[in-house]
């Protein structure tokens, strides 16, 4: 019941302050139109293999942006009241969901403004789509971990960006990897084994971050 | 003495490694010719870091659940990272010599690469997490709670992604390093001897380099007691 609680508030708080939501959605459209205007005239060097890097890079940096906020720059006192009020399974929990939709929004949203933009190469577009939601899962799963341990440290943005960057490299290879497939359309059979690596990467990752959370939080 | 077998045990091992893995025969394969021997030297490096960051997160996570002494575990767990990125180090320059010869550049962007390069990187961040909390406690807890992050999410990247994709290591598909002296067993007798050697030596580094922490931070209370 709490989490559902905690989901709503986080949902209500980004409502009434859209401002957020917005920036990220800038920042995506801005990204997006700087490649745009510089391959105008040469959109043919943008095949696959540049397209699903070009994808990656700039979702990933936009997930950084949004799993950031979940810990960092929270009014001062907020974390000594859900101390007291709400388990930090729930509180993590309520955090992973909603940075997965926030992260699913923001990828698909990008996806359709590199399709206005640039081109829309993709052929398989339910992997693709399975794909987004995967790599949404386990980015905010981790993000979420990584911004709860950078927000107690000095300069918290830098040490978001150097903790996060490393740990997920792994799955951006792979989301890349599975991208080039789609591209290409390979179908099923071809991206099965790399979609599944991602789905136990995942489930690896948020296993460790419910271990671990409790005691980031303690502190 | 009777404690100090291991650190006899080690020199005796990594001499005889040297020797031996310099002088005895090698199998002749095209391609690998002489530089077969880096097996005693490159691959024991990554079997040593591997191990020396399960025990920095042995004790990270021993840290985590309050046994033994707080600052104590602390210490081991980054004095164990400290020694496994040294290590990892050696392992990735050693194995751009070896590829050097034996793929004509150092670096190729093999899988095995990107995933020790990786790797480090995860461990210079535990580094740069450490040095941004200003709390002793709290860096201790924190940094505790990446490093087992960090160890989990390293594992797909250098034991499962290269498994995954066509690699250049000799060896390749099935258990990587492995096959390569599947073929000949005249490699074993020196391998296995090195390989418990190089991690033997690593942990006594790691032994000293705690010592030495530990004779630091004792000055330092004693002349904060003035």
């Amino acid at each position: 019941m709490n989490l559902f609680r905690l989901i709503e508030k986080e949902i209500r708080i980004e409502m009434a302050r859209m401002a957020v939501l917005a920036g990220l959605l800038l920042y995506l459209i801005s990204t997006v139109f700087i490649l745009y205007v510089s391959f105008q005239f040469r959109q043919n060097l943008l095949n696959a293999v540049v397209w699903s890097a070009l994808f990656w890079v700039v979702s990933f940096f936009a997930f950084i942006n949004a799993g950031a906020k979940s810990f960092i720059g929270e009014k001062k006192g907020t974390d000594v009241y859900y101390y007291w009020l709400v388990s930090p399974e729930a509180l993590l929990f309520s955090k992973i969901i909603y940075n997965t939709l926030l992260c699913m929004v923001l990828a698909f949203s990008g996806w359709l403004i590199f399709g206005l933009l640039l081109s829309n190469p993709i052929e398989d577009t339910l992997i693709f789509s399975l794909l987004i939601a995967l790599a949404a899962t386990g980015f905010s799963s981790t993000l979420t971990l990584m911004s709860g341990i950078a927000s107690r440290s000095g300069n918290s943005h830098v040490v978001m960006s150097v903790l996060s960057l490393p740990v997920v490299i792994g799955m951006l290879l792979n989301c890349v990897k599975i991208t080039r497939n789609c591209i290409d359309g390979l179908g099923w059979d071809a991206s099965q084994g790399h979609l599944l690596v991602l789905l136990a990467i995942n489930v690896l990752l948020t296993a460790t971050a419910y271990l671990l959370f409790p005691y980031i939080w303690r502190s | 003495m009777k404690r100090n077998w291991w650190k006899i045990l080690s020199v005796v091992l990594l001499v005889y490694t040297v020797l031996a893995g310099l002088l005895w025969d090698v199998p002749r394969l095209s391609i690998l010719n002489e530089t077969i021997r880096a097996l005693y030297f490159h691959v024991p490096m990554w079997f040593t870091m591997v191990l020396l960051f399960v025990i920095s997160g042995v004790y990270s996570a021993l840290h985590l659940g309050r046994w033994g002494s707080a600052a104590k575990t602390d210490l081991f767990a980054v004095s164990f990272a400290h020694t496994g990125v040294a290590f990892g180090l050696l392992g990735i320059f050693s194995g751009m010599i070896w590829a050097n010869y034996t793929w004509g550049s150092p670096w190729h962007g093999d899988p095995k690469q990107i995933g020790s390069a990786v790797s480090l990187l995860i461990y210079l961040a535990y580094f740069v997490l450490r040095a941004s909390v200003d709390n002793d406690e709290q860096r201790a807890r924190l940094s505790a709670a990446y490093n087992i992050f960090a160890f989990v999410a390293m594992v797909p990247l250098i034991f499962i992604i290269p498994r995954m994709t066509s690699s250049m290591h000799p060896g390749n598909g099935g258990n990587p390093g492995f096959n390569m002296y599947d073929l000949d067993s005249t490699m074993r007798p020196v391998f296995y001897p090195a390989v418990i050697g190089w991690m033997l030596l690593g942990v006594w580094i790691t032994s000293l380099r705690i010592r030495l922490r530990q004779i630091e931070n004792k000055l330092e209370e004693y002349e904060d007691g003035f």
